[in-house]
């Protein structure tokens, strides 16, 4: 009984922020077992590629005394667990190696290839959020109306679209019959604000129309599930107008799970939209990496893997942080 | 009135979707046993010649066929799908039934590495497997295969968590069946309503992954034919042919199209919660 008491008491005495740094602790702290078996996934599977990676960087033609002393330097004669820790350790110390393909620096090249990837897909999936959530609501609210199958018809149809052929038919309409934008290439923002825009609309768009599609999807079905709650009614009874009810009490309860696809969306696309950019001879983090799979650079290969799994990681951390906030239920 | 409307739209939905499946099926069955033009059989007289009798969809930078390239390469995008889709699903499958249905360390050391694995999205897991094992379309089937693994794992996984608890399971045991016995009488049975949706969302998924992958040339390789990799080479021909822009774009659409409309209709028959909605 003793102990019964004292708990609330205990709670009370915790403030809100303190409340907040354990949750964040406890979410980090649970993400740190998943990283480490990646890191040994990530690490198996570049062991795993056939080849020598000693003899790939003195050439075949090196001679035995040669070869034997690049595996030293690389740390090849070591037992695969060791290899393991020390690798892992120049990762977190920052040290991914350096790119075969362009002899830069592994971190420094992936960093400004995540910045290109960075701005498309952030303005993408903004704009994306934008159009969907009230899409959705709305499809939801008018629920098994004209308004309601538009809404869903449209959604199907541009979840049918590959993000890469809807570049290639922006591309052919706005690029080549119209002429208003250019195909391909990049401008950096610094450099000239209005270029770089006009370079940025088409890839942007290319991949809003599918995300549309999902996000739109998924605030229709929360929101049809909260709509058909009792609280709903409630206030609807107590004479509040449909604006409120759908605005207070019904966009609260439903945008829970579309935040959290939201971060999905964000996380996967963050990893490198490949076609987009390739499509659009973007220098971003996807083509990055296809271009390193393609010149079995694998020190970029790992880099950008592990860099990818990390924001993934990190995007979904911040989607458990916004949670609490939008989901007074969800217990720090 | 209006559930009656809502229910005559929904399952004109799901016609549509297995209209298009159907013809997609039957383009592909076509392009396997037959096609107008060799697939492969260059043809420099018939450069980039836009639709006409002859070449109903147009040749391409080589004078190939492009209706003949397109049938035949829904025969392997389709095939390459569903063998993506059968590996995730048996592989999934069985590594989610044991670790469901058995617990304990295993079940712990099994979801830990699944965790471990949908800690990156699916594609990108795909491409590093890609890194190791080359290309071409079995290297692909593998790739995706491997990347929907745990997905598949994590849902029968649940399912089997829930059904293990049942009385019937608990009968089953007492009565003296096997191990095996209660698993593929009754676990996995009843774990078919949810692995079916989840197929059928992977099936579409399958579809734009692989002609991503071929898109990005790690695909088939050329000079086979396959969706994405003709939109590859179309790239660089916008303004002379747009014809080869247009109509291996048309039959990935519209292939998805039909498995999403099919999907949502099967999830309304399979998921009662939704099927009220």
């Amino acid at each position: 009984m003793a102990a019964g008491q004292s708990a609330p008491v205990g709670r009370a005495e915790r403030t809100l922020t303190q409340n907040m740094v354990r949750y964040v602790l406890k979410k980090l702290l649970l993400s740190i077992p998943t990283l480490l078996i990646l890191a040994l996934v990530i690490f198996a599977l570049m062991r795993a590629i056939p080849g020598d990676p000693a003899m790939m960087m003195v050439g075949d033609m090196a001679d035995p005394d040669m070869l034997q002393q690049a595996r030293k330097e690389m740390g090849l004669d070591e037992p695969y667990a060791v290899q393991f820790l020390i690798w892992f350790g120049d990762v977190l110390h920052g040290d991914f190696g350096t790119s075969r393909m362009t002899g830069e620096d592994v971190l420094t090249a992936m960093l400004s290839r995540f910045a290109v990837t960075a701005k498309v897909v952030l303005i993408a999936v903004m704009l994306a959020i934008a159009l969907a959530v009230p899409a959705g609501l709305y499809a939801a609210w008018r629920q098994n109306r004209p308004g309601d199958f538009a809404v869903v018809l449209a959604a199907n149809l541009f979840l049918s679209v590959p993000s890469f052929w809807m570049g290639m038919l922006l591309i052919l309409l706005f690029g080549v019959t119209l002429q208003w934008l250019p195909t391909l290439g990049y401008v950096s923002t610094g450099e000239n604000a209005l270029a770089a825009a006009k370079y940025l609309a088409m890839p942007v768009l290319s991949l809003v129309f599918i995300e549309v599609a999902t996000i739109t999807r998924m605030m229709r079905a929360s929101t049809i599930e909260v709509l058909r709650q009792e609280y709903v009614t409630h206030a609807r009874a107590k004479g509040l107008g449909e604006r409120t009810v759908l605005f207070r009490h019904v966009l609260k309860n439903a945008i829970a799970p579309t935040v959290t696809l939201i971060g999905l969306i964000l996380g996967s696309l963050l990893g490198g939209a490949a076609v987009v950019e390739t499509v659009f001879s973007l220098p971003g983090l996807g083509r990055f990496l296809v271009d390193a799979i393609y010149a079995r650079d694998y020190a970029v290969v790992q880099g950008v893997l592990i860099l990818v799994s990390a924001i993934y990681l990190l995007v979904n951390l911040l989607v458990d942080l916004v949670y609490p906030l939008l989901d007074p239920r969800v217990r720090l | 009135m209006r559930a009656f409307r809502s229910r005559h739209f929904r399952r004109l939905n799901a016609v549509v979707g297995i209209a298009l499946i159907a013809l997609a099926t039957l383009l592909a069955l076509t392009g396997l046993v037959h096609t107008p033009y060799d697939p492969l059989e260059l043809d420099f007289a018939a450069r980039l010649e836009p639709p006409s009798p002859a070449h109903w969809l147009g040749t391409d930078q080589f004078g190939r066929d492009v209706f003949s390239r397109l049938l035949a390469a829904s025969w392997v995008s389709l095939a390459v799908s569903l063998l993506t889709v059968g590996f995730a699903v048996t592989a999934g499958s069985l590594i989610g039934t044991l670790a469901g249905y058995f617990g304990g360390w295993l079940d712990r050391a099994l979801m830990a590495v699944t965790d471990a694995f949908m800690a990156l999205p699916g594609l990108l897991l795909a491409l590093a497997i890609m890194s190791v094992l080359g290309q071409g379309q079995w290297a692909v089937v593998l790739a995706l295969g491997l990347a929907y693994t745990p997905n598949v794992i994590r849902v029968v996984r649940g399912a089997v968590l829930s059904i293990r608890e049942k009385e019937y399971v608990e009968a089953s045991r007492v009565i003296g069946h096997s191990h095996l016995h209660v698993l593929l009488r009754h676990v996995l049975p009843n774990c078919a309503g949810p692995l079916t949706v989840l197929a059928t969302a992977f099936f579409a998924l399958a579809i734009l992954a692989e002609s991503a992958l071929s898109f990005l040339g790690l695909g088939v390789p050329p000079p086979y034919p396959s969706w994405g990799g003709m939109l590859a080479d179309a790239r660089s021909y916008f303004s002379i042919a747009p014809w080869l822009v247009i109509f291996p774009g048309v039959a990935i659409s519209l292939t998805l199209l039909g498995i999403n409309l099919f999907g949502d209709g099967l999830r309304d028959r399979l998921d009662p919660r939704m099927a009220a909605l």
